[in-house]
């Protein structure tokens, strides 16, 4: 059994992290922190996990050492005490932003400020397992993506490594549960309900990781916050630099993705869920991916859903810590959701 | 294997399948429709057409 630890274990993705780790083969969960929460049983920040474990929160101080270390810390805190988590165990998977971005300059621009250890960017693996998959047996330290990048990298990717997308706009709508479990003026209940609202139309801080993976000058992205609790959509709208017929674009996605557990590609003509669908993916791994052509332009539509708690944080997360392990890659996230929901 | 002439994907034809047999295809679930079986070879099945009686 791999002994693992979960530092910052009383946010929504630290708790969505245990519930997948705590009915995972091959794992034993050996300790999860909140200092809030210290002392307390885990069912009083996640009541779903009642009676699933015994397990208390511990301070982070208490921390004992462990053979991977998962990180769920508020950003900016992995990357200030990185050395104290490398002391306490061989492997850490950190799921904030604090090591996703290459190049240290990213940090000023996007996160407005200096990265204090530049030195360990190039250290971590970004823990997409569809894009890095090779590099993490052998990996010690993880940074898993954010959950809008996961989205749209996993939709726009196979047009993008093939040269094909000339340019991008991508539109994501977004659960509530990607503001984390903090309150604010946004997510007070008479504000928050049936909102559509515009959260970042530009300047999105996931976009870097997406310019930075798909290894392009700029994509167009935008965020709109939508009345659902867990879930991303992401439309991308690809300016195709030739022609692609319709075969052509499921012979790309078939090459990409028909081997990866994780990745469907949902196309019908008929019935009610042609495109990907978030809340079909809820509490899934799943990165459902679908397309339509406008017959009249150059335009692809290309359509991925996730959730944002799983696919795009704490299953991730899971899936990369199979691959590092040589566990079957599906181990702990074989739930294939709900219906109806 | 016969080719699914909306997706390209790779269709199981059956043995004993005959000319005017409909199936789905497994990737993009368009119904199809054996044209013919040697070689073989398939359609999208025309769509049911209603009659409103206009």
């Amino acid at each position: 059994m791999i002994r693992v630890s979960i530092a910052g274990a009383s946010g929504y993705t630290g708790g969505e992290l245990l519930r997948l780790l705590l009915f995972h083969p091959g794992v034993e969960v050996v300790q999860v922190t909140s200092e809030r929460l210290a002392g307390k049983f885990v069912y009083n920040a996640h009541p779903n996990l009642r009676a699933a474990t015994k397990l208390k929160f511990s301070s982070a101080s208490e921390l004992a050492p462990c053979d991977v270390l998962f990180l769920c810390l508020p950003h900016g805190q992995s990357m200030a005490r990185i050395d104290e988590f490398r002391a306490l165990a061989p492997r850490i998977v950190d799921l904030s932003a604090d090591f996703r971005l290459r190049d240290p300059a990213g940090y000023v621009r996007w996160y407005g400020r200096e990265h204090p250890r530049p030195e360990l960017l190039d250290a971590f693996v970004y823990g997409v397992p569809e894009l890095h998959r090779d590099a993490l047996p052998g990996a010690a330290l993880v940074a898993c993506a954010g959950c809008n990048a996961t989205a749209t990298i996993l939709a726009l990717r196979p047009f993008y490594r093939r040269a094909l997308a000339g340019s991008a706009v991508v539109e994501v709508k977004a659960g509530s549960s990607e503001g984390g479990n903090a309150s604010s003026d946004a997510s007070h209940h008479p504000e928050r309900s049936g909102a559509v609202r515009s959260y970042k139309p530009t300047g999105h801080r996931h976009v870097a990781e997406m310019v930075q993976e798909l290894g392009t000058g700029s994509i167009h992205f935008s965020a709109t916050s939508i009345e659902m609790v867990r879930g991303i959509l992401a439309t991308c709208h690809v300016f195709l630099d030739r022609d692609l017929s319709e075969k052509d674009v499921w012979k790309i996605l078939r090459e990409d993705y028909a081997a990866e557990p994780f990745v469907r590609i949902v196309k019908e003509r008929s019935g009610i869920h042609r495109y990907p669908e978030p809340k079909l993916v809820a509490g899934t791994n799943y990165c459902d991916v679908g397309f339509e052509r406008d017959p009249d332009s150059n335009r692809l539509v290309v359509v991925s859903a996730i959730d944002n708690l799983v696919k795009g944080a704490a299953g991730q997360a899971v899936q990369a810590f199979n691959v590092m392990h040589g566990f079957d890659e599906t181990a702990g996230l074989e739930f294939p959701g709900l219906h109806p929901i | 294997m016969v080719e699914c002439p909306v997706c390209g994907a790779e269709v199981d034809l059956a043995a004993d399948a005959v000319v005017g047999e409909l199936m789905e295809c497994p990737d993009c679930g368009t119904e199809l429709e054996v044209l013919e079986v040697d070689p073989p070879t398939l359609g999208e099945a025309p769509e049911t057409e209603e009659d409103w009686g206009q």
